[in-house]
């Protein structure tokens, strides 16, 4: 899927993550990751993203993530929201499971 | 060779000859006298007050290589470990060793600066928390690893001659001409001065530190005259609202009042809380709002404590104003309130805090304590603790006196949340090891309450806590809770270069700190 616009997502507040996605057409997956548990779980963090992204078949964007050690729910949520609106899709939020 | 619990050691580190953890065991009496550096001799009358810090340092003999110490009774607000080092590196004297009873995080002039130039070049404390302990754990150019003892721990280091100090700085916030001092009164006071005890009677030689002379005598005599050879007053000694604000809010958080009120019960329900029972809660939130559940069961029971040990609060005063608890044994005064109510109150009372800890002595008062409540940064499925380095491995907080007091009461209880942010505080395996898990007796944290099957009072603790209808589960309930939250985290890696050495109370070498692997 295309990303049709520039977003940004959550907060710098602790336990919350803060994503941003732009366009990279052509250039694949750009994810640029900042944590401040990056030494326990910077690879899971990358792993979470890089799914959500795929679910939504994203092959063409640049993340920047700026993560405040939020949970990995937290993480899936907040990239969903931003892959939605970065796309433009309607999401069926209680439909997920 | 691999200690008691089951840390990998080396034989020996640099020079320091590694004596492992074997397990709780009686305390091993020496043979030889307890060690002093104090000689007989006289200060003549008039002599002894220094017009500067230089002077009394040169008076001291102060010479390359030489051990210095402070106590940390003014924290966050002491201006005197500044000013003294400051003092020293201008008279050119080098290559230290710096003893002080715990290094808080105090900045300009960083004590960092004073291991680069080389003022410093070996350090031994409590804890090191701070820019110097991130420093440090990030491999720090220092000639050997820094050595970190519990509180009890540093007066037997001193008395068996392992530290032995050349000269003791002493802060206080009221003295007289001939040294007789006292951190209770003046407007920079901190209350009690129960660190520097063993370092006023050790030392060789002992320069006492105020911003305020008063006329002879100075009362109370906390530390006397008989002991100290020089005084300098400078212009200030710290900050007073760094050195203990006044008394502490209750916490709003309504995990850490749950895991307090919890605490709380948990000693309700046991057969020792009775008429003339003892604790120590300490000053952290959880502790504070555990201090007052604590007050109210007390009340509700009709009974009184006959001690309360430690640290103290302002929470802990007003217990004691209400009856609730007859007597203050204050190592430690963590507030404004603390440190001013023992001038007041013969019942409030300071103590040396060799009294309070040393295992190596006659006695001591943790031999008593019935309650001991702890912090933590992490705790294990063998209930081994850790209080000194965060998840990435850096340095955040001190072992103060928590090994001693997890050993010394009949329930040592430690409270804390099964997570912080996304770093799970169970673990499989605490990164340093601290306090063996044989002397953790219960865990509380907002996830439920584990017992260790295996300390020594297990089957009472199980037994009052079934009687009372309080629930418990497995710590590795606690441990699939956490990591069910969180994910599991990558292990610090860490290269083979040692940076601390962690002792028990006892002198033994319970871990070792190695050097963080950064990319």
């Amino acid at each position: 899927m295309e990303i049709k616009q520039a977003v940004m997502v959550g907060t710098l507040e602790s336990s919350d993550i803060q994503i941003s996605i732009s366009p990279n057409p052509n250039k694949g997956l750009e994810i640029q990751l900042q944590s401040v548990v990056n030494a326990q779980f910077g690879d899971s963090i990358i792993a979470t993203i890089t799914e959500v992204l795929e679910s939504f078949g994203i092959k063409d964007a640049v993340v920047n993530a700026a993560d405040r050690g939020a949970l990995d729910w937290i993480i899936r949520a907040r990239t969903q929201a931003a892959c939605c609106r970065a796309t433009e899709t309607k999401f069926d939020w209680e439909g997920e499971n | 060779m691999i200690n008691a619990v089951g840390r990998e050691l080396p034989e020996k580190i640099g020079d320091y000859i590694v004596k492992p953890y074997a397990g709780p065991q009686e305390a091993i009496e020496a043979e030889q006298p307890v060690c002093s550096r104090r000689k007989p001799s006289k200060r003549a009358a008039g002599n002894k007050l220094m017009p500067d810090l230089k002077a009394a340092i040169e008076a001291c003999g102060l010479k390359d290589g030489m051990t210095i110490s402070f106590h940390h009774s003014f924290r966050e607000g002491d201006k005197i470990i500044g000013q003294v080092l400051t003092a020293i590196k201008e008279l050119g004297i080098k290559n230290l060793r710096f003893a002080p009873s715990a290094v808080v995080n105090i900045k300009n002039p960083s004590i960092v600066d004073f291991v680069k130039d080389g003022t410093i070049d070996r350090i031994q404390a409590s804890g090191i928390r701070g820019e110097l302990g991130d420093a440090v754990v990030d491999g720090l150019d220092l000639s050997e690893p820094v050595i970190l003892r519990p509180h009890g721990a540093r007066p037997h280091a001193i008395e068996t001659g392992a530290l032995s100090i050349d000269v003791a700085f002493i802060g206080a916030s009221a003295s007289d001409d001939f040294g007789n001092c006292t951190g209770q009164t003046g407007p920079n006071a901190c209350g009690s001065l129960g660190y520097s005890f063993i370092d006023a009677v050790s030392a060789e030689n002992v320069v006492v530190i105020t911003d305020n002379i008063v006329p002879y005598p100075c009362v109370p005599i906390s530390i006397s005259q008989m002991y100290v050879d020089y005084v300098v007053k400078v212009d200030e000694i710290g900050d007073p609202v760094k050195i203990g604000a006044g008394a502490a809010r209750m916490t709003k958080n309504p995990r850490d009042i749950l895991i307090a009120q919890r605490t709380a019960d948990v000693i309700a329900a046991s057969r020792l809380f009775k008429d003339g029972y003892s604790f120590q809660t300490g000053a952290g939130a959880i502790s504070i709002a555990c201090t007052n559940f604590l007050a109210e069961h007390t009340e509700k029971a009709g009974i009184q404590a006959s001690y309360a040990l430690g640290g103290m609060t302002a929470n802990i005063v007003e217990m004691h104003n209400k009856g609730l608890v007859r007597t203050l044994l204050c190592s430690q005064s963590f507030d404004a309130v603390a440190a001013k109510a023992m001038a007041d109150d013969p019942n409030i009372v300071e103590i040396d805090n060799s009294m309070y800890a040393n295992m190596f002595n006659k006695s001591c008062s943790l031999d008593k304590l019935n309650f001991g409540v702890l912090g933590a940064l992490e705790i294990d499925v063998d209930f081994n603790i850790n209080i000194l380095t965060g998840s990435s491995g850096e340095m955040m907080s001190g072992l103060g006196g928590g090994p001693d007091v997890a050993d010394g009461a009949d329930i040592s209880i430690v409270t804390i949340p099964i997570i912080r942010g996304r770093i799970p505080s169970v673990v499989e395996k605490v990164f340093t090891c601290c306090t063996p898990g044989s002397s953790v007796a219960v865990v509380v944290t907002e996830a439920g309450i584990a017992l260790n099957p295996k300390h020594k009072n297990y089957e009472m603790i199980k037994e009052d806590l079934e009687q009372a209808g309080i629930k418990t589960v497995p710590i590795e309930h606690l441990l699939k809770t956490a990591y069910s939250l969180t994910g599991v985290p990558k292990p610090v890696e860490t290269t083979d270069k040692i940076t601390c050495i962690v002792e028990y109370r006892d002198g033994t070498v319970i871990d070792v700190i190695r050097q963080i692997k950064r990319d």
